[in-house]
């Protein structure tokens, strides 16, 4: 089995650790910037010296929208939420956010992320991920 | 305003937009070319144009076509013009107007045409949602579910938390760009709309409803350039550009530094008000690229014409109509007009070109002297503003 290290830094290699349940990141070892999706030139100082991080997955929603009229691969999910959402290490993310009714889904809200298997169908037979709101705690501290 | 002119308009073209079923491209392509032929009876179009510049979004995947330039230069009957196509989106034929001005400015050529174009109408909505998503990222974007409508909600909830932009402000644009398109007999919708029909349209991405969305056209647009010093052979009324900006971005939203204004549109802006001398106060008309009904709020603030978060209240209280502070898309803009998005830059560019030279019919603008054009690719990866000053 291939390092984490050694892997190349690109979207292809993103998808595949979401496949093994982990969302991850390049970090640019010259300038510190946290990258993603991961890329093999950092387009902010130029320098091609990566590593990989891992991320906790967790965030809060920046922006959604609530999507009615959808391309046909994603027709049969109408109504869904999709999400920009902020992660507690700074990068954003796109996602779709599941397991709550759209008109619940809020600016702010507290989100982690949930793997999911890639879907049958034509190119590319990427994993995948979504957002769902974070399991309020029952005990009062 | 002390901007040098870099180009010169001396006429242009543009067919129909809407349904316009059975014709593709290539015969709207002409529709537009033989009004610009017709409208300058100077130029020997044989003779005089000597490159052509066109720009076309999706033409691969909506008529199963490629090898664009050839094939439009060879319908306006210029062969054999080198003819080259420029893809940036929906903001590809603005993209072959400045190559066109940069061809002029090389001294390369005297004379050249610079158009655009989209055949969008015959392909079901579906697919069409999925080819127009071409412009969007697809790991981050299109794979995850989202819509061009669901980018520019993104970007509309966004704006609507830190501003308080409402439903009803978005809602306004759309009825003032159908009051203005029922005026202009080429626009793709022709009639007027109520704000409460605009705000009860079906959802389509929330908070954008129906009626916040553009439609699907066909249409080709197309202009005339040439060199300023020249521009007296051909007309005595031309149009000269003496601004163009140009810049990009990021093409995912996640990856951009803010979700409620496009850097690229603010960077493009600055650098074509520094080139003309000239500052928001001084546009006359604008052209402004409202695919949504947002995105016409975002622009306003984008090119100073208010503060930042300020573009919902400057539509509620008229600042954009046409007898206001700065009439913006009084030939109905994209929502009214139509959007076949690789003719939409050249197509805002026709707008301009009439309205400084007072031709503007039922949306003249009373002395239009000053004119601007922003025209988006995609969600804002691209921004191409250019300004103009009647001749």
């Amino acid at each position: 089995m291939m390092l984490a290290g050694s892997e190349p830094f690109t979207i292809e290699s993103f998808y595949r650790h979401i496949g093994e349940g982990r969302l991850t990141a390049a970090r640019c070892l010259r300038c510190d910037s946290t990258l993603l999706p991961p890329r093999p030139l950092c387009p902010r100082c130029l320098s091609a010296d990566m590593e990989w991080i891992q991320l906790g997955g967790r965030g809060r929603v920046e922006t959604f929208t609530v999507i009615h009229v959808a391309p046909e691969e994603f027709r049969d999910q109408v109504p869904y939420t999709v999400a920009i959402v902020k992660l507690e290490e700074g990068a954003r993310i796109t996602g779709q956010v599941k397991g709550v009714p759209p008109e619940e889904v809020e600016i702010g809200m507290e989100v982690e992320i949930k793997f999911e298997p890639p879907r049958a169908g034509a190119w590319p037979r990427w994993a995948r991920y979504h957002f769902e709101p974070v399991e309020q705690s029952p005990e009062v501290s | 305003m002390k901007g040098r002119p870099l180009a010169a308009i001396v006429s242009a073209g543009m067919s129909r937009f809407g349904e316009l079923e059975g014709k593709y491209s290539r015969e709207l392509f002409s529709e537009a070319a033989r009004e610009a032929f017709e409208g300058c009876p100077n130029l020997d179009p044989k003779r005089d144009i000597r490159g052509v510049f066109v720009g076309q979004m999706a033409g691969e995947s909506f008529e199963r076509q490629g090898h664009w330039g050839p094939v439009l230069a060879d319908w306006a009957g210029l062969l054999p013009a080198p003819a080259i196509r420029l893809e940036t989106a929906c903001a590809s034929s603005a993209s072959a107007m400045r190559s066109a001005i940069f061809s002029l400015m090389s001294g390369m050529y005297d004379v050249v045409m610079a158009g655009g174009v989209e055949k969008m109408t015959h392909r079901a909505t579906e697919e069409v949602a999925g080819f127009l998503g071409l412009g969007a990222d697809h790991p981050f974007e299109t794979f995850q579910g989202l819509t061009f409508p669901g980018l520019y909600a993104l970007m509309a909830n966004a704006h609507m938390h830190r501003y308080g932009t409402t439903e009803e402000q978005m809602a306004m644009v759309a009825v003032k760009n159908h009051r203005y398109g029922a005026l202009n007999p080429k626009a793709h919708f022709q009639r007027e709309i109520t704000l409460e029909k605009a705000l009860s349209s079906r959802a389509v991405a929330w908070p954008l409803k129906l009626y916040d969305c553009c439609p699907i056209s066909d249409g080709a647009a197309c202009l005339v350039l040439t060199r300023p010093e020249l521009a007296g052979h051909y007309t005595d009324t031309p149009a000269y550009i003496v601004g163009s900006g140009h810049a990009s971005d990021s093409i995912a939203l996640q990856e951009r530094e803010e979700l409620t204004s496009l850097k690229a549109a603010r960077l493009a802006a600055g650098e074509a008000y520094g080139m003309a001398g000239a500052e928001p106060g001084d546009i006359d008309v604008a052209e402004v690229h409202d695919c949504f009904t947002i995105a016409e709020l975002i622009a306003y603030e984008d090119l100073g014409f208010c503060g930042r978060g300020e573009g919902g209240s400057m539509v509620e209280e008229g600042g954009t109509e046409i007898d206001g502070e700065v009439p913006v898309n009084v030939s109905g803009g994209l929502k009214s007009k139509g959007h076949p998005v690789g003719a939409t830059g050249a197509a805002q560019a026709y707008e301009i070109f009439h309205q400084l030279r007072g031709e503007a019919g039922g949306s003249q603008v009373a002395d239009a002297e000053v004119g601007l054009t922003h025209n988006v690719g995609g969600s804002g990866a691209t921004a191409v503003i250019n300004i103009y000053r009647r001749g």
